[in-house]
């Protein structure tokens, strides 16, 4: 093994380390109040304007009516499209979809590498005059890996140019925000350069998954294909300790929080949980708040001004 | 525009006024008001200004005492900071901290929710009342005072804000320049809120500091949990007051207007917002007279509180809000009721149906269902007798935001007024894409100094705007009776307080109630003209 195969490993430790603490933190929050915000994807029927169960009769004794396809659906156009953004910012979209959409097929190439390498760890050669399912994983590594680079570059490069050419945008933007997208350009111009002029076909890259999969010792790399190592094991390391990690707070943010419309039924495990709550110490300090108080009595007994 | 370069931390810059709205910046309101002058909104006196701190725009609606010496000021500053912590823990924020967290850490600042807010159109693009700009000072404050390491990245980070009283004062009155209409989360490609945290600003200043607006806290929660009203209105004082709106109601329709009050097991607990008791008892009236002929079984309650639905608690403090939600269970438990129906109060229908859901708890679990639904059954289900011809004017509809972007009651009402109303038509944009009507989050209410004419100018005018657009130029000629419909309490109080601020009845003929007016009115039962079209009220 060698340094930069040590990095690699850290880097990929750490990201997923950062990443499970993070969702961690939003599941173990206390269960919330209601803050849900209409239209409501799962809401039968209704979703499409914004309609909900609460519009029923008697809305209690019917059975719920929830459209799960039709919030996959959403959840889909989000992901892959940033429905969102194409919506309500056509000018951020225009940077944001391709950026987005190139880190998915950057995590699509990498995906491809790795099963490349385990591909080649059983003696078959992924290479363009291979079989023919190994010529279609060679085309598409090449492929998700080009295309996946010059989006994301590209995105981020168009990102970096909004954020510091727009008035409002540059008084809220701070020099990580820079700092961030001129590394997404950095590491996808060393990347492309890299493969370019010394790996086109990806294969350096393949047999440098293939060394850490197997966990042998790199042969020796050239200084770009080197560098581009670095960087992208920095990069992996670095996303899920900044907010660019928003992805996983998204999953909440919808989940949560935005769809979160479950009525809470007598006895239900829900009102338990809720229940439980009352019990937490309330420790507010002004006037009118009891601080020694738990919530459950604080809220319930004659209050101070009363 | 009078100060347009104003940066997230000027906001604890030491001297004057942060910001003057000057009301030639203001978007222009359609027509008839093209030429439309608006007055400067009115300076605040020497002694009020010399009392309370008014150093961000000089408006007033919540009262933020000014310190006397410096050592008050360090001992607030200490407080707030205090009650950041507060805001952040598991315990004594448990309500909302989940949402608080993922709102607090995941904002990209795309700036995508300033083209919602209709204060920030409306204000002619102030910065200050720019959503990302009073969201970001509370997100700066968090990363540098509380998160580790925090002021030593502030830089880096863009965490860079001095916590000062000046950042304290005006960020408390910062927190009472949004509506918590929460169209800009509906924007946010992330789900971040900026109403949840303009609301989370709020709570940290009444619950730690106890500064609220009077209106919402002295005179509303604290008067509800000690009189039973926020209008003031005493159980005994409210016996009286229904049986001159009985009387009066009988006489307007020629039917039974009879107001049942605590009938023990009635399938129906009806609870109206107070501000109709002395406000709109023609809407009390309606509701008599619409569930008496559909022969319902339902009641009033005289219990203390229970009578009242309103719950200023929602917009600025768990606590309150939960003191009054509860009485709200309590009194249907008592009454053993098959379900509570809200009346046309918005904020009360979140209070006790979307938020109460998660603290109506075990046997305090009284279904609740909004009168939307209730009337929808009534009116198509042919329960009484409906002439749509009595409803021959132009009607548009006001979607509250509580009743609809935040609990998606949107197509009852509507199905309504389709079926009763012949010349019904939508506002752009309506349902759950709604503009606020300017007077949501409480400040309708808010009529002391020189508040009400910021709330007519600025939080009110995209509504005044889609109002008058909802008409065509030959239907807003001052003979033609229109009608604006708006099915929420705070929101009539607003809407009534626009009109007549651009004097609207005078030039257009504007005028406004609720749902059930429009549905006794074209009652065959009842005599013609329950609305009245002689005067402006």
């Amino acid at each position: 093994m060698v340094a930069i195969q040590y990095l690699t490993i850290i880097s990929v430790v750490v990201a997923f380390a950062a990443m499970i603490i993070k969702a961690l933190r939003y599941a173990m929050a206390p269960q919330s109040m209601r803050w849900e915000l209409y239209p409501v994807p799962h809401e039968k029927g209704k979703a499409e304007y914004g309609g909900s169960y609460l519009e029923e009769l008697d809305w209690w004794t019917k059975p719920r009516q929830k459209d799960l396809f039709n919030e996959l659906k959403e959840m889909a156009a989000e992901v892959i499209l940033l429905k969102g953004v194409f919506h309500y910012n056509k000018r951020a979209w225009c940077s944001s979809w391709p950026f987005h959409f190139g880190l998915y097929l950057c995590i699509g190439w990498l995906v491809l590498l790795l099963l490349g390498a385990i591909a080649e760890s059983t003696g078959v050669r992924v290479a363009a005059y291979g079989g023919a399912v190994w010529q279609i994983l060679y085309y598409l590594t090449a492929g998700f890996g080009y295309a996946g680079l010059v989006l994301s570059g590209g995105g981020a490069l168009g990102l970096l140019i909004w954020r510091s050419s727009d008035a409002a945008m540059r008084k809220f933007s701070s020099p990580i925000d820079y700092f961030n997208l001129v590394f997404f350009v950095v590491v996808a111009a060393v990347t492309l350069a890299a493969h370019l002029t010394a790996d086109p076909g990806h294969a350096a890259m393949r047999s440098y998954v293939h060394a850490m999969i197997t966990l042998v010792p790199v042969r020796e790399v050239g200084t770009l294909l080197m560098l581009e190592i670095i960087l992208i094991s920095l990069l992996i390391m670095w996303i899920p300790l900044t907010r660019m990690s928003h992805f996983v707070a998204k999953y909440f943010l919808y989940h949560s929080v935005r769809w979160e419309d479950e009525p809470n039924k007598r006895g239900s495990k829900l009102d338990q949980v809720l229940q439980a709550q009352l019990a937490r110490k309330i420790g507010w300090g002004a006037p009118h708040i009891d601080s020694e108080k738990t919530w459950g009595e604080a809220v319930t007994e004659n209050t101070k001004h009363e | 525009m009078s100060n347009p370069d104003i940066k997230v931390k000027d906001i604890s810059r030491k001297t004057g006024q942060l910001f003057t709205l000057e009301t030639k910046d203001l978007p222009k309101l359609p027509y008839p008001y093209e030429d439309w002058e608006e007055p400067p909104i009115e300076e605040l006196s020497e002694e009020k200004r010399a009392k309370y701190e008014t150093n961000l725009d000089g408006i007033m609606n919540v009262q933020v005492p000014v310190p006397k010496t410096d050592e008050e000021k360090e001992q607030l500053v200490a407080r707030f900071l205090i009650g950041l912590r507060k805001l952040l823990s598991k315990d004594s924020n448990w309500t909302f901290l989940r949402p608080l967290m993922l709102s607090l850490d995941n904002c990209v600042k795309c700036n995508t929710c300033s083209e919602a807010c209709p204060i920030f159109e409306a204000s002619g693009r102030a910065e200050i009342y720019r959503p990302l700009f009073r969201s970001d000072i509370l997100r700066r404050l968090v990363n540098k005072y509380i998160r580790p390491g925090g002021k030593l990245t502030a830089k880096f980070t863009g965490a860079d804000i001095d916590l000062n009283w000046e950042t304290v004062s005006r960020l408390a009155q910062l927190a009472y320049r949004c509506t918590l209409c929460r169209r800009c989360a509906q924007t946010c490609p992330m789900g971040c809120d900026n109403g949840l945290l303009s609301r989370e600003i709020r709570k940290l200043f009444s619950q730690e500091m106890g500064i609220a607006p009077s209106e919402l806290h002295k005179d509303g929660t604290i008067k509800q949990l000690t009189t039973g009203s926020s209008t003031g209105i005493t159980p005994l004082a409210l016996a009286d007051l229904m049986e001159f709106t009985e009387e009066d109601g009988e006489e307007r329709t020629g039917m039974s207007c009879k107001i049942p009050f605590d009938k023990s097991g009635a399938d129906i607990l009806l609870i109206h917002n107070a501000g109709e008791f002395l406000s709109w008892p023609e809407n009390i009236q309606a509701f008599a007279i619409i569930f008496e002929a559909a022969g319902l079984s339902w009641t009033l309650s005289s219990d203390f509180v229970g009578y009242d639905s309103v719950n200023y608690g929602l917009f600025y403090d768990d606590t309150q809000y939960a003191r009054v939600t509860l009485k709200h269970a309590e009194t249907a438990r008592k009454l053993g009721v098959k379900k509570v129906v809200l009346g046309e109060c918005g904020h009360a229908h979140k209070a006790a149906m979307a938020i109460g859901d998660r603290i109506w708890l075990g046997e305090s679990n009284v279904p609740r269902e909004s009168c939307m639904a209730t009337l929808e059954d009534i009116v198509l289900n042919g329960k009484i007798k409906v002439d749509p011809e009595r409803n021959y004017f132009p009607v548009t509809l006001h979607d509250p935001c509580n009743m609809t972007r935040s609990m998606g009651i949107v197509e009852p009402q509507r199905r309504v007024l389709r079926k009763i109303c012949p010349q019904f038509r939508e506002m752009t944009p309506h349902g759950v894409h709604n503009y606020c009507c300017g007077g949501g989050s409480g400040f309708a209410i808010m009529q002391s100094n020189n508040f009400p004419s910021w709330r007519s100018m600025v939080s009110g005018r995209k509504k005044m705007a889609q109002i008058l657009n909802a008409f065509t130029r030959e239907e807003l000629d001052p003979k033609v009776n229109k009608y604006v419909c708006a099915p929420c309490s705070n929101c009539k109080g607003q809407i009534r307080d626009l009109l007549n601020y651009y004097d609207a009845w005078e030039r257009c003929h504007i005028q406004y109630s609720g749902l059930v007016e429009l549905i006794a009115n074209c009652m065959t039962d009842a005599k013609e003209g329950f609305i009245e079209w002689d005067e402006f009220h």
